[in-house]
């Protein structure tokens, strides 16, 4: 498994990795894996102990995982690490990283070259719409850049 | 360069970002070519910039944002409509055009060619949020009670690239207006916007959610009332937010907000988006006046300045020439200021394809711009063109420039103002050809003192079941059925997209083609008929009920 870090926080590596179900019964768990259809809210118990939540994509064209991410951040406060994994693409780096994503598992194939989702990261100079990211206004109107 | 009257003014940061969008383009065609992108993961890519791939070829969709461009954006479209395509270029009913016949090499070069004159063909199509209509006569209408353009391109900036929906259950349609009389179906989109004033000042907006047309056709029903302007997009950004969460997406037929919207109900929908706002950061989605007002600085207002005596001047030619009085009667539209008038230029030409145009057309309207509307063009949702604001006293010297090149029709809102689908002349899933049909209407109902004889008549016609003609939203609709391997079209009749929206119901038995012409024919005759005086078409049907119209349709079947 080959990690890629989206930002600036450190990809950990945990060996238990349990299912949303599984979370009340391991305590030992700090890593959890959200199937796309799992309401993000189900983690609101066990936020303290959770140091990483994986989003799993079934393919890349299911966007569930990018409102899962804004959940995470935006309702549960969640200041851990959010992985991506699964079937996605480098054209999706700066979407992930936007709503929240840390980390991705590259893919095995041709997609997962980490320059191509570099790349992917520093395509667009600004956005025209503010994300989970502390970002500051390139005015006029909506535009916004990364305020770090 | 000045600012253009009509749309937002690039500056060098929306420029940037446009070229960087084509870099990223062309490298996903690259990837394609080279065999790491496969055919799966690059169609929704190449689809969310405007690329399909139809029948005999690729077509490029290039957008534009709330229907309206400048003149020397329309130019450049007629040189690609020279350079890369067959010399037309087709308007659609979401205000956009489409180039028919692209060669994929040649995309990244159209699309740097489209970028010079600050154009795209971004989300013009995939499964995220789509280019936004918004009333073809905005900023000119004299109904008018909100100009719904700067937040029609609020909503453009917001939806662009939109980091959590751009991967949606499937596509997602906005349209936006600012008028009481709904000239945008705002019913039957996803999400309908109707715009008027607050009390502060500021606009307030009534929004519809899960209308749309397709095989289930559904009316849009009412998510609030009055949304504040500055939660505008935290509204918006919560609706889609429940749908991202919860379309299905196993199935592409019932992936339509219109299918949760009906599954769970308006008012649980309503109360999904409620909890959404209640946990949001709404000072981080504020639409602020201030971003308001520098949107709209980047709008040039329009100097309207008119002799005395515009008025006058016009009633006298109407007088003296009945052609014209004709055309003005039924392709004018009431300005808000009294010396001008709106023109509706038709692309529907009797006998020819609804919403094409040559690229000496497409020049000619150029140019007739600039002399003649502050270089402003707009495209209209029934396929057609807008002056938005002709001095009164010049508007003769236009319809004679129009004429010369074949597009002085007086035939908008009347029954030769078709709007067809491509059907299967360019479509892989459709049953019967709508263009053909189409024409032989138009040529059926030639005569423009007949069509204005008949009235407000409106005809949509589709190809198959996804409805791309509108044709539920027709006051007569045709649905193209495959019987036995021939082409048939199934009536229907009482739809309407305007205020008090409706879908139509089936009239009776498919008919061939030649017999669906006739079948139009005696239903129109049956309405003369029997109409009571100003009646429309639509009000002689609400009377009656359907009978006698099924009668005369099938009379001789
Ligand atoms: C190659 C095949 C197709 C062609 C040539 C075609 C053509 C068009 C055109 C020209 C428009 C107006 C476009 C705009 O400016 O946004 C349109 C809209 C539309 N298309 Fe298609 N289309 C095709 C396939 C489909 C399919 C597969 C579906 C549905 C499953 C579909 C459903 C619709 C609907 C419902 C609308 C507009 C109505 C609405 O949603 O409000 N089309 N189509
Ligand atoms: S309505 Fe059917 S035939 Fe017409 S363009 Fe759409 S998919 Fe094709």
């Amino acid at each position: 498994m080959k990690l890629f870090e989206l930002g600036e926080r450190t990809a950990q590596v945990h060996d238990v990795l349990v299912t949303v179900a599984e979370l009340a019964e391991r305590d030992d768990a700090r890593a959890v894996l959200l199937e796309s259809a799992d309401d993000p809210a189900l983690l609101k118990p066990y936020l303290n102990r959770l140091e990483l939540v994986v989003l799993r994509f079934p393919i890349f064209r299911d966007g569930r995982g990018f409102t899962q991410a804004r959940e995470l951040r935006e309702y549960l406060r969640f200041s851990g690490e959010i992985r991506a994994e699964g079937h996605i693409l480098p054209d999706q780096a700066a979407f992930l990283r936007r709503c929240g994503v840390d980390s991705v598992v590259l893919p095995k194939d041709g997609n997962g070259d980490p320059a191509l989702w570099e790349k992917q990261l520093r395509q667009f100079p600004v956005a025209y719409q503010r994300s989970v990211l502390p970002e500051r206004s390139v005015g006029p109107g909506l535009r916004v850049e990364e305020a770090s | 360069m000045s600012i253009p009257v009509g749309h937002y003014q690039y500056d060098r940061i929306d420029r940037d970002f446009l070229q960087a969008r084509i870099a990223e383009f062309e490298g996903q065609v690259q990837r394609r070519l080279d065999g790491t992108l496969s055919e799966d993961e690059f169609k929704p890519l190449r689809l969310m910039n405007g690329l399909y791939l139809q029948l005999h070829a690729y077509m490029l969709r290039v957008a534009i944002p709330y229907g309206i461009l400048d003149s020397r954006q329309l130019r450049k479209l007629g040189e690609i409509a020279r350079r890369y395509d067959r010399d037309y270029g087709h308007f659609t009913t979401r205000q956009n055009i489409q180039f028919n016949w692209i060669r994929l090499e040649d995309t990244p070069a159209i699309l740097r060619e489209l970028a010079e004159v600050d154009m795209h063909a971004i989300q013009t199509s995939g499964n995220c949020i789509r280019n936004v209509t918004a009333d073809e006569y905005a900023g000119a209408a004299a109904d008018e009670l909100v100009d719904p353009r700067v937040h029609a391109e609020i909503l453009r900036q917001w939806s662009t690239l939109h980091p959590e929906f751009t991967f949606l259950p499937r596509k997602f349609k906005i349209a936006i207006s600012g008028s009481p009389n709904d000239r945008v179906a705002a019913r039957f989109h996803d999400i309908g916007i109707l715009a008027r004033p607050g009390e502060d000042g500021a606009p307030v907006f009534r929004i519809f959610v899960g209308g749309g047309l397709g095989r289930t056709p559904v009316i849009g029903q009412e998510l609030f009332d009055s949304v504040r302007e500055e939660h505008l997009l935290a509204t918006l950004e919560a609706i889609l937010r429940v749908y991202n969460a919860h379309g299905r997406r196993d199935n592409i037929y019932k992936a339509r907000i219109k299918i949760l919207v009906q599954a769970i109900g308006v008012e649980a929908y309503r109360e999904a988006v409620e909890a959404e706002l209640a946990q949001m950061d709404l000072e981080r989605y504020r639409l602020t006046p201030e971003a308001v007002a520098a949107i709209q600085s980047r709008f040039a207002v329009p100097q309207l300045e008119a002799p005395a005596d515009a008025d006058a001047v016009l009633a006298q030619q109407r007088r003296d020439d009945p052609l014209f009085d004709r055309w003005v009667r039924s392709n004018t539209h009431v300005h808000r200021d009294p010396g001008h008038i709106i023109a509706t230029i038709s692309l529907k030409p009797a006998g020819g394809i609804p919403g094409d145009a040559t690229s000496a057309q497409i020049a000619r309207l150029a140019d007739l711009a600039d002399a003649y509307s502050f270089g402003e063009i707009r495209i209209t949702h029934l396929q057609n063109v807008v002056l938005g604001h002709v001095r009164k006293d010049r508007l003769r010297d236009l319809w004679m420039g129009l004429a010369e090149v074949g597009l002085a029709e007086a035939n908008i809102g009347l029954i030769g103002d078709i709007v067809a689908c491509p059907g299967l002349d360019y479509c892989a899933l459709a049953n019967a050809r709508s263009i053909p049909i189409a024409q032989k209407l138009g040529a059926r109902f030639a005569d423009t003192a007949l069509q204005a004889e008949i009235g407000a008549l409106r005809i949509n016609i589709s190809g198959c079941i996804n409805a791309c003609g509108h044709h539920h939203a027709g006051h007569i609709g045709l649905l193209g059925v495959d019987k036995r391997g021939e082409e048939f079209f199934q009536l229907t009749v009482g739809g309407r997209a305007e205020n008090g929206a409706a879908i139509g119901t089936i009239l009776g038995a498919a008919l061939p083609e030649d017999e669906t012409v006739d079948a139009i024919a005696r239903l129109v005759d049956c309405y003369l008929g029997r109409r009571e005086s100003g009646e429309t078409f639509l009000d002689t049907l609400t009377r009656l009920g359907h009978e006698p119209f099924r009668e005369a349709a099938y009379e001789t079947v």
